[in-house]
């Protein structure tokens, strides 16, 4: 493993054209000024959260044909009612991606120099973290009610399919909240890339529709 | 926005200290060889395992020590018992088909590889990408346990058949903790896959340097990114599907255990359950897998051999490249060919024998291609090309035994016999060792600057190709005869007649075995003693070429490329680089 070291590449603007020849180097600036931060046309941030998305689809389309492989077996299918704070969650959740557009906007509102505040784009990803903090806890409160009927995990396949679908989803928000912090992070040193805002914004608007989804199929299926 | 005075910083700064550079290491170079690394041990480890197997099939009183030592109980005064051979047989599928298999082709060279042929200075995750190797290796570690626990390893064979994985201890030894591991080592297998081919289609994708357009890419490159969406798409299946699994064995549910099923005189607390689709679950990643494991081999089988028949193959990058996308597209729609005897309906059958047979066209497509390009060819028969060669022969070898496999009625005589175990160790197994070898000794002369010995690559070579031939060509014979596939013993009247030819099974694997030490003395002996490696040594064109042996730690020394020209620029002793302005030779 004799790789020899060489000093880091300067990138030399004027030939970098932006025809995807930056080699996966960083556009933004060293000294941390958001302000001229450039952004690439192709980001691998945007790229590879569309990747993502795509594997977590595949992952919840695996998971819903065994519900439906599952259910066709009929047996030990059992009865589970959807308990009601679900639809706050829901909407706790909806809410929290329009927190998130204001918070994009203001942020690009800063970017130009037209919104002298750099906490305002922080306040809204605050608040959009609250919510989503709110809505796994909702979810905990949902899992207690069932155990509060005696629906635990094992009970019937319908109460397995209820845990493992709101588990598997609060993971990937818990992720999603992760993502969030890190953006906040990079934005409170000022070297918030725009692509990875987008991609953080992009998984948690997924994370919604992602709900929006489950939520239909418990409720068909339960 | 259009700052002018934006100062670019490199993307990671070259590291420093033993631990960065080495171990914990971001670079895609030090990532590739550590996955190679693994590879090779764990190759070592499946093979220990598959001569254990094969000596007790010929010798079953022959006591082996070391399984004595090993498990008192799996194999007592060294003789194994049935269960400990079933345990034996799963862990040598799992460690070579994951770790070995689909580790080294795709995630070994590619790692190393593909951000040099894009002419990108790393991946572009390069943290991302460091984790992917440590969860593998954490992975490994975690299979390698179930051999030190009391449990023993896992009996249920590298498919993990439910309700057997997912019943718990009472099912036998080694599927109480050893299976828990097991999925866990899967799990971690899963994630690291997902993110290793998040990596590879974004580097792909975003990172090509000037010039380098699609149609340009090396054919090992187009291998890796068709290989890394089929790997993306088949590992997200696979994943959810460890988690029912595993949620059978400890959280009590019933995805996979059917009611009323009685397991060592104990009734089983499951209700409803289907095992059925645990078999759709893991085979629809199954099948894709088989293709995970051969497509990076494809890949790299294209990329060297126009380097030593010097011409580009028949019909461009276009048709072989498309043939890669056709086997991968359909290699998600034949699963149920695995299914054919389980007891799903024979219309279904029908339903997956028919694109079984369409996956064909493509395999043999590009066999065309490789063996109508070598027809006027001045060959130069360097140890990387006669593994080409040998991959070629092998896979032909394989895969005409699936057209027998393919047919429902065929396959219900076949399935569950030896012939299934020579089919695929022909189509899979052989194949993506054989154009891993051919990626060893073509690429190491780049990955470690010296040369590799070709006399003794060529012993090596042909030790093993024809060892494997008396080896699988034998077993899908006794296969026709009737040989039941994870039998541990030939007791029945209409096996005792295979035993000779059981004998010579494992005098061969014995043999052939024992020549991979040819390899791994070339491979440590020349990494410090061989003749240094000049910066292009077999005349390529590709861009690993195009820079020194090793390449620098940001792989081009700072240089920015400009590519002008597709991978196969060949005309005879002519070649042109992909980077050079010259004129095409050979008129692509
Ligand atoms: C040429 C076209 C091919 C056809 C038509 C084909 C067909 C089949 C069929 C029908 C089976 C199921 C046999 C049974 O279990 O009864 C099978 C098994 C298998 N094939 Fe192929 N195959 C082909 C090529 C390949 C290739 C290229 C690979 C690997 C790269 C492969 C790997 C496997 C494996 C691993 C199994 C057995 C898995 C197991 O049961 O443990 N096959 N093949
Ligand atoms: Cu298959």
């Amino acid at each position: 493993m004799a790789t020899t070291i060489t000093e880091p590449p300067q990138i030399d603007l004027s030939l970098a054209d932006y025809s995807g020849n930056d080699g996966g180097r960083n556009l933004v600036p060293a000294e941390g000024d958001l302000r001229a931060s450039r952004d690439h046309p192709l980001e691998p941030a945007r790229t590879g959260m569309w990747v993502t998305l795509g594997a977590i689809t595949m992952s919840f389309a695996a998971l819903t044909s065994a519900l439906v492989v599952r259910q066709g077996v009929g047996m030990g299918w059992g009865h589970v009612t959807l308990p009601p704070v679900l639809f706050i969650n829901t909407l706790v959740l909806l809410v929290s991606s329009v927190t998130l557009e204001f918070a994009r906007r203001s942020l690009t509102r800063y970017a130009q120099g037209s919104e002298s505040q750099m906490a305002v784009p922080m306040r809204w990803l605050g608040i959009t973290l609250s919510l989503g903090l709110l809505f796994v806890a909702g979810q905990y409160m949902a899992w207690l009610r069932l155990k509060s009927e005696g629906l635990y995990l094992a009970t019937n396949t319908n109460s397995s399919f209820f845990y493992v679908f709101t588990g598997v989803h609060a993971v990937h928000v818990l992720g999603g909240l992760a993502g969030l912090v890190y953006v906040m992070s990079k934005l409170h040193r000022l070297v918030l890339r725009r692509s990875t805002f987008a991609a953080a914004a992009q998984y948690w608007h997924f994370m919604d529709i992602l709900w929006l989804y489950l939520l239909f199929l418990l409720w068909t299926k339960i | 926005m259009a700052q002018t005075s934006v100062r670019a910083v490199a993307h990671h700064a070259p590291p420093q200290g033993f631990v960065r550079k080495y171990i914990f290491s971001v670079d895609h170079k030090v990532i590739g060889i550590q996955y190679l690394t693994l590879s090779l041990v764990a190759a070592f480890v499946g093979m220990a395992l598959s001569w254990a197997m094969r000596v007790h099939l010929a010798w079953p009183d022959v006591r082996i020590p070391l399984l004595g030592w090993l498990s008192p109980a799996g194999a007592p005064g060294g003789v194994m018992t049935p269960e400990y051979y079933l345990s034996l047989m799963t862990m040598h599928g799992t460690i070579m088909a994951f770790f070995v298999l689909t580790a080294a082709p795709f995630a070994g060279f590619g790692n190393f590889m593909l951000p040099i042929h894009v002419g990108a200075a790393d991946m572009a995750f390069p943290r991302l990408n460091m984790s992917s190797f440590w969860v593998t290796f954490v992975g490994f570690l975690l299979a390698c346990a179930t051999f030190f626990i009391p449990d023993g390893p896992p009996l249920s064979g590298w498919t993990a058949y439910a309700p057997l994985s997912a019943v718990g201890p009472v099912a036998g030894p080694g599927q109480g903790w050893g299976q828990n591991l097991w999925g866990l080592s899967i799990a971690m297998f899963c994630i690291a896959s997902l993110l290793g081919a998040l990596n590879f289609i974004v580097t792909t994708l975003d990172l090509r340097t000037k010039g380098l357009k699609l149609s340009r890419l090396p054919l090992a490159t187009w291998g890796w990114f068709i290989d890394a969406w089929v790997s993306l798409l088949a590992f997200a299946v696979l994943l959810p599907t460890c988690l029912l699994l595993v949620l059978d064995r400890l959280g009590g549910t019933s995805f996979f255990i059917p009611g009323g099923l009685v397991f060592n005189d104990q009734l089983q607390p499951h209700s409803g359950g289907s095992p059925l689709l645990f078999q759709h679950l893991f085979w629809f990643f199954g099948h894709p897998e088989v293709y995970i494991i051969i497509l990076p081999a494809f890949g790299i089988v294209s990329h060297i051999m126009p380097t030593f028949i010097r011409k580009p193959l028949v019909g461009g990058w276009k048709v072989i490249t498309f043939s890669e996308i056709a086997v991968g597209t359909l290699s998600f729609v034949v699963w149920g060919h695995h299914m054919f005897v389980s007891g799903m309906s024979p219309y279904m059958a029908m339903v997956f024998s028919v694109p079984t047979l369409f996956i064909t066209i493509p395999s043999i497509i590009a066999v065309l291609v490789w063996v109508f390009s070598l027809y006027g060819a001045n060959i130069r028969f360097a140890t990387p090309l006669l593994y080409s060669l040998g991959f070629i022969s092998l896979f032909i070898s394989g895969g005409i035994g699936g057209f027998f496999l393919a047919q429902p009625s065929t396959d219900s005589y076949l399935h569950a016999t030896s012939f299934v175990v020579g089919h695929f160790h022909f189509t899979m197994g052989l194949s993506a060792i054989f154009a891993t070898f051919a990626g060893f000794y073509y690429w190491f002369p780049k990955m470690f600057g010296r040369m590799m010995n070709e006399k003794l690559g060529k012993l090596h070579f042909w030790i093993t190709f024809v060892g494997v031939y008396c080896i699988f060509m034998t077993m899908q014979l006794t296969g026709f005869a009737g040989a039941v596939r994870r039998y541990s013993a030939l007791v029945d009247d209409f096996m005792i007649p295979l035993i000779p030819a059981n004998r010579f099974m494992t005098v061969a694997a014995l043999l052939t075995g024992a020549a991979q030490f040819i390899f791994l003395y070339n491979a440590i002996w020349s990494r410090f003693k061989g003749r240094k490696a000049p910066d292009n040594p077999w005349g390529a064109t590709t861009l690993e070429w195009d820079t020194t042996s090793p390449p620098p730690f940001d792989n081009f020394g700072g240089r920015q490329l400009t590519v002008y020209h597709g991978p196969m620029e060949y005309d005879g002793e002519a070649s042109v680089m992909q980077t050079s302005p010259e004129a095409s030779v050979a008129g692509t």
